[in-house]
């Protein structure tokens, strides 16, 4: 992977490796690798603790030393002739965005690893189990699989490797590695087999799609370019005399690759039936953590490769594919804010919410370098209300399970008011209201694009985040204003690995919105992308 | 934005168009000019000439699965091993490269390992 | 003129206070939960008036200031710093703040002192009051903060906390829908406020008062843009304060919950879109079209109040839509600019006193007469419940402007400032408003007399209404003595204090005297009440009459208001969703309504649905990805 050939002499030097960039990963990776290896060994009683402990110690772990790292600017590989190898980059942005993935996975991590709220956890032992056969009425009645863990840190590695990877390759392999898990994830959860099932089944189905549109994007634009590399392809779209069809076309396919993680409108066709099917922790990670990790991807190949920000006067591709990109953001937010409008499932809701969110962000990414600080800072403050939104859902449980619909939802806060105070609050944060994240969030991207000179999206987004946040009202008032439901669903009490999530959501969403200056600081700090 | 520039997206709303037109038109034509004589033979699947046997949802053996993904795993795993051989004695690769790809098998023996302790690789 | 704030000194600099009591009230109520049930009405009560002592000694103090120099900021921390965004949490007060300042905790404190007792019974008493104080911290954030996004933040958190207020306390089964249309409305209303703020941010690259205006009065921007940022503006400014086309939410607030949360939005919240406007006076000043569209808004929205408050029977509904009527006088002179600034502030704060005596006046009623609303149902009250009618009848002579009551200063002078607008304008706007006063004095005196005077038209239930306690009539009382005196009082005295704020009146060429135009006024509103008078003062049929005329039809139906919104943007919006569901449905998300199905029919029926759905998934993906792919070839080469 990180071995070049060039053609005519075949001369392959062994590169310089630098231990410490490459640090957050390899814990990661060696993490799920040892869990593997836990799994197989330890006997099944001891193997949930091991499991639990090694992740959070792992993702911890990583976080320091991407601490360590702040301040590098610098590919993790050198030759010793000079040339580039870009396979991965560490530079402030991705720095950044791996924190984030980590911070929100280790809160991830302990959703999943709840076991108090439900017997055994949100996870069956086997996926592919046929639903409502005997074999799954008899897995049903223990414990859950403790593979979990490991396939959660072998994707939580995938997208820390996403948004670091500066060539299309390494790109293509994390892509992979974090979708793989998550394929499987999504088959697991304990009630519900089938809609489950089914959402495992859809999401690798049109995830394979999706990565094929990326693959063959990647090798137009090797056909272009000659390379792989996104600085090597920023180079060439200056002055390569090659076709401009295999540039556009690449640049296309891969965009649709890319936008189908994020969600986008045509390409979030998914998210729905899979938001929903999914086990509700792994509805978590999806959304916080999946989320930062295909928008880093979006920021970088944009900006390096195709809005080249290394040199922001000098010419670039950004004249071409900004319109399309502007037209998809649109019909992302307002498609999103609309369906949003009629659901009556809680997590679909929050499905809708998602892609509408989805749009938001891409703002961020059509204004390029100058809202590069915004929209990271956005990803955060959305990631850790949606965890938090999402911790909440599991809470709410009748005999089936989670009472996800929201008929169900009608006069909780009569029961549980304290519940119904969070759960408004993070709807409000959803909503912008000021003084929440959310508020912040959507202030900074927008005025930020606006200095882009992007305000024709601005108002776009202005105005579907009016529509967007009568569903999430909606929900307030179901809580607190209607009459409660015979047999009503009762709010657990959240065990301390849930409560953490929750706590830690709440805490975010309000400081980020009572004093986001801090966050705001680092994001400006952590600059640009390495370009050059 | 020009003027020019947004016509040239108007050419594209117009291929968008045409292209939606010209295959509506070639499902109306055929569906004008066809005869219909349905029959139940034409509603079955097609198999080389044979008659179909059995749903089309047939269930195989999971297991067969399992083995041909373990074997696929080995098999592109030597696709790796054999540049790496071509280079192994170089300059400056030695005890590192020798290292990199005992890490390499490490990871895959240790997908091995866990199929083995799951007792994959037992058939009942 | 160029605008400058001076820092604060002395006492000023504790000037957060003012946000910071109310809003540790708040915190402490809700924080504390049942164990401050005891005592928690207290505090609310005590640091609302903690606040208000505050505000007058700031506002002693700022007095003491010389004329160009009374303004003080205060610099509490660095909200947002982004690029070239920068946005300081600051506050400022000047004197139009320190004149809102004063009416919100003055009026807030005497409203919680009413509802300590009107809420005596209600076991969300400490909740009510909790949210009570955000309401008041919101709104003093609104008003103190230098600039437009920290205007914004108290301007969301007086919604949020008004939702709150109307959701909880609602009696009536309207009242999910109200509290959803107030809502929207103030959504729609916000959007537009928040474009504006984008629109300063991206034309002076800040949004902070000071260089706003000094930007705003260099003239070096597009007119269109200034129209632009003060339209958006307006919109923000109606959605709050219930003026056309988004009128229709605030009636329908006041209509459901208790008369204290009613007071609330009458007396304070509405006032918000008024001091939006007046306080971004220099926008408004820089571009004539702009102002007249608030002028026009104002006129319009104070007939459609006075025509709708003829044709209502519910008490408070009628005096809901005399508030849209009042405010829409309040548009009209903050549009007219210049001078009428300072009078439209005049008649917020005397609209504020009498308004607040009518509506508790009303609850004092309804209180009596076993919480009756329909005044075809009262009659004769005057007798048994005398502080209220007394009390009631001041604040009636107040609104429709009896001198020397509160009214007579405060929109006589609008009405001729009205007429004295230049060319058919002046004739225009000026006759609206002459008319809204006759049409004022005439539904005034039918709610009065049908309430308090004629025959007896009790239900059965009632055998002796009773009178309030003095909880609630010692507040009364104060408000009534605010409705007689404070428009004399405040009609010279608050324009020479505004006076730093607003410029120095320039005096134009007047086309009607002054006294014409008393004349005139008092003619029509003698005539209204004659009317009214001979009309109902053997009361009134009890059973709602057939409506004879296309007016009475549509007043009844607040003017197709309703109608009208549903058929311009509910029907757009709902057809859209429509349409988008039922693709979504049918071409691509079938599987909830499939699944449904499937999960009690079993697998099989599944296995086969699946795949075709994940097909048509999977054809949305390849239609989205063609359509991208041609857009880039086709756009370069075609």
């Amino acid at each position: 992977m990180t071995t070049m050939v060039s053609a005519d002499t075949l001369d392959i030097s062994f590169p310089e490796v630098d231990y410490l960039a490459l640090a957050p990963l390899l814990i990661v990776f060696g993490a799920a690798c040892v869990g593997i290896l836990l799994e197989a060994f330890l006997p099944r009683t001891r193997r949930y603790s091991a499991q639990l402990v090694l992740s959070v110690v792992g993702l911890v772990a990583a976080l320091v030393t991407i601490v360590m790292n702040v301040g590098e600017d610098r590919p993790a590989f050198a030759m010793s002739d000079g040339s580039r190898v870009d396979a991965i980059v560490i530079d402030g942005p991705g720095l950044f965005l791996m924190g984030a993935i980590v911070a929100m996975g280790v809160i991830a991590v302990l959703l999943i690893a709840e076991r108090r709220v439900s017997a055994g956890g949100a996870f069956v032992a086997h996926a592919a189990v046929a639903a409502d056969s005997k074999a799954d009425a008899a897995q049903a009645r223990h414990p859950g699989a403790t593979e979990v863990f490991p396939l959660t840190m072998f994707a939580i590695g995938g997208m820390m490797l996403f948004c670091v990877a500066g060539d299309l390759l390494t790109m293509f392999i994390a892509l992979e590695a974090f979708s793989l898990p998550l394929y499987l994830l999504c088959g697991l959860a304990r009630r519900r087999r089938l809609l489950s099932q089914e959402a495992a089944m859809k999401y690798f189905l049109l995830g394979a799609f999706a990565s094929a549109f990326f693959i063959y994007g990647v090798a137009l634009l090797y056909g272009y370019a000659g390379s792989v590399q996104l600085v090597d392809i920023n180079a060439a779209i200056a002055a390569s005399g090659n076709s401009q069809v295999l540039l556009l076309s690449g640049l296309a396919m891969l965009a649709v690759g890319l936008l189908f993680k994020a969600a986008a409108v045509p390409f979030h066709v998914w998210t729905p039936d899979v938001y929903t099917g999914a086990p509700t922790p792994v509805t978590a990670l999806m959304a916080a953590c999946t989320k930062v990790a295909a928008i880093g991807g979006l920021l970088r190949v944009f900006n390096v490769a195709f809005g080249n920000s290394g040199n922001p006067g000098g010419p670039s591709l950004a004249w071409d594919w900004r319109p399309i990109l502007i037209a998809i953001a649109i019909a992302t937010m307002v498609i999103g804010a609309i369906l949003a409008v009629t659901q009556t499932d809680i997590k679909r809701l929050l499905a809708y919410s998602s892609i509408a969110n989805a749009g938001y962000l891409l703002v961020g990414v059509i204004a390029l370098g100058q809202a590069l600080g915004a929209t990271l800072f956005y990803l955060v403050a959305y990631g850790f209300t949606v965890l938090a939104a999402f911790a909440v859902v599991t809470l709410v449980r009748d005999s089936q399970g989670e009472a996800t619909h929201l008929s169900r939802w009608a006069g909780l806060a009569k029961r549980s008011p304290r519940f119904a105070v969070i759960f408004t609050l993070l709807m409000l944060a959803f909503a912008g209201i000021p003084l929440t994240s959310g508020f912040a969030a959507k202030f900074a991207v927008f005025s930020s694009a606006l200095e882009a000179g992007q305000t024709s999206l601005v108002i776009v987004g202005v105005l579907s985040s009016v529509i967007l946040a009568f569903p999430y009202l909606k929900v307030v008032v179901l809580l607190w204003l209607s009459q409660p439901v015979e047999d009503a669903p009762a709010v657990s009490m959240p065990g301390f690995m849930t409560g953490t999530a929750v706590t830690v959501g709440v805490v975010f969403t309000v400081l980020l919105g009572l004093a986001p200056q801090v966050l705001l600081n680092i994001v400006d700090g952590a600059g640009q992308f390495l370009a050059k | 934005m020009g003027t020019t520039y947004l016509a040239s997206y108007s050419t594209l709303g117009f291929l968008l168009v045409l292209g939606v037109l010209v295959s509506i038109a070639a499902f109306a034509a055929n569906r004008l000019l066809r005869t219909q004589a349905p029959s139940p033979a034409k509603q079955t699947t097609y198999e080389c000439g044979l008659d179909p046997v059995g749903d089309g949802w047939a269930q195989m053996q999971i297991r067969y699965y399992v083995y041909a993904f373990l074997y696929a795993l080995f098999a592109v795993e030597s696709v790796f091993l054999f540049p790496w051989a071509v280079v192994y004695d170089r300059p400056g690769f030695g005890v590192t490269a020798a290292a990199e790809m005992g890490v390499f098998v490490a990871v895959l023996a240790l997908g091995l390992a866990y199929a083995w302790r799951k007792g994959v690789l037992r058939w009942l | 003129m160029d605008t400058v704030f001076a820092p604060a000194t002395g006492a000023l600099s504790w000037m957060w206070l003012l946000i910071a009591l109310p809003l540790a009230g708040a915190t402490v109520l809700l924080l504390l939960g049942r164990r401050a049930d005891r005592w928690g009405h207290l505090l609310g009560t005590a640091t609302v008036g903690a606040a208000f002592v505050l505000g007058l000694v700031f506002f002693l103090q700022l007095s003491g200031l010389p004329d160009d120099a009374r303004s003080a900021t205060l610099d509490l921390f660095t909200f947002v710093e982004s690029g070239s965004l920068n946005i300081s949490a600051g506050l400022l007060f000047d004197p139009l703040s320190a004149v809102f300042v004063l009416l919100i905790t003055g009026v807030g404190f005497l409203i919680h002192v009413y509802a300590i007792g009107y809420m005596s019974h209600d076991e969300g008493r400490r909740r009510f009051f909790a949210f009570f104080n955000l309401f008041v911290a919101a709104m003093l954030l609104l008003v103190l903060g230098d600039n437009y996004v920290m205007m914004f933040v108290g301007w969301e958190g007086v919604g949020v906390a008004s939702y709150l207020l109307i959701s909880f306390w609602f009696n009536r089964p309207s009242a999910a829908t109200a509290g959803k249309k107030a809502f929207l409305a103030n959504r729609v209303g916000d959007a537009g406020f928040l474009i504006a703020i984008f629109l300063m941010f991206a034309s002076f690259g800040s949004t902070d008062f000071q260089t706003v205006f000094n930007g705003t009065a260099a003239n070096n921007l597009a007119s269109g843009t200034v129209l632009a940022i003060g339209l958006f503006l307006l919109l923000g400014a109606c959605g709050k304060s219930g003026q056309f086309p988004l009128q229709t939410w605030l009636p329908d607030a006041m209509e459901g919950p208790t008369p204290v949360s009613a007071l609330i939005h009458a007396a304070t919240m509405v006032t918000a879109g008024v001091y939006l406007i007046a306080r971004s006076h220099p926008i408004f000043s820089a571009n004539e079209t702009a102002q007249l569209v608030v002028v026009s808004i104002g006129a319009l929205t104070l007939l459609i109040g006075c025509v709708i408050g003829c044709a209502k029977d519910d008490i408070k509904r009628v005096l809901a839509y005399s508030t849209v009527s009042q405010i829409g006088y309040m548009f009209l002179a903050v549009g007219l600019g210049g001078a009428a600034y300072a009078l439209g502030i005049i008649h917020l704060l005397a609209h504020g006193f009498f308004k607040a005596g009518l509506f508790l006046g009303a609850g004092s009623v309804m209180h009596g007469m076993n919480d009756q609303v329909d005044i075809r149902r009262f009659g004769g009250l005057w007798k048994y419940m005398k502080s209220t009618w007394f009390t009631f009848l001041l604040g009636y002579l107040a609104i429709i402007g009896l001198p020397p009551l509160s009214g007579f200063f405060t929109k006589d002078p609008i009405i001729l400032a009205a007429f004295n607008r230049e060319g058919w304008q002046g004739w225009v706007f000026g006759g609206a408003a002459l008319l809204g006063a006759g049409l004022t004095a005439f539904y005034m005196t039918r709610l009065f007399i049908l309430t308090f005077h004629g025959p007896k038209r009790w239900t059965d239930d009632i055998e002796h209404p009773h009178e309030s306690p003095a909880i609630m009539t010692i507040p009364l009382w104060i408000l009534a003595v605010g409705s007689v005196a404070a428009g004399g009082l405040m009609s010279t005295s608050v324009v020479n204090w505004l006076t730093p704020v607003f410029g120095h009146t320039e005096h134009h060429e007047e086309k009607m005297s002054h006294w014409t135009a008393t004349g005139l006024t008092m003619a029509l509103v003698v005539l209204g009440v004659v009317i009214a008078f001979l009309l109902f003062r053997r009361g009134t049929a009890l059973a709602e009459q057939p409506a004879r005329t296309h007016i009475v039809r549509a007043a009844r139906q607040n003017l197709y208001a309703d109608r009208f919104n549903e058929l311009v943007l509910e029907l757009p919006g709902r057809l859209l969703t429509r349409a988008l569901v039922w693709v979504d449905n049918r071409g691509v998300d079938g599987v909830v309504n499939g699944l449904a199905a499937a999960v009690g029919g079993g697998s099989a029926r599944l296995r086969r649905s699946q795949t075709g759905f994940v097909r048509s998934y999977a054809l949305s993906i390849l239609s989205g990805a063609v359509v991208v792919v041609a857009a880039l070839l086709v756009v370069t080469f075609g």
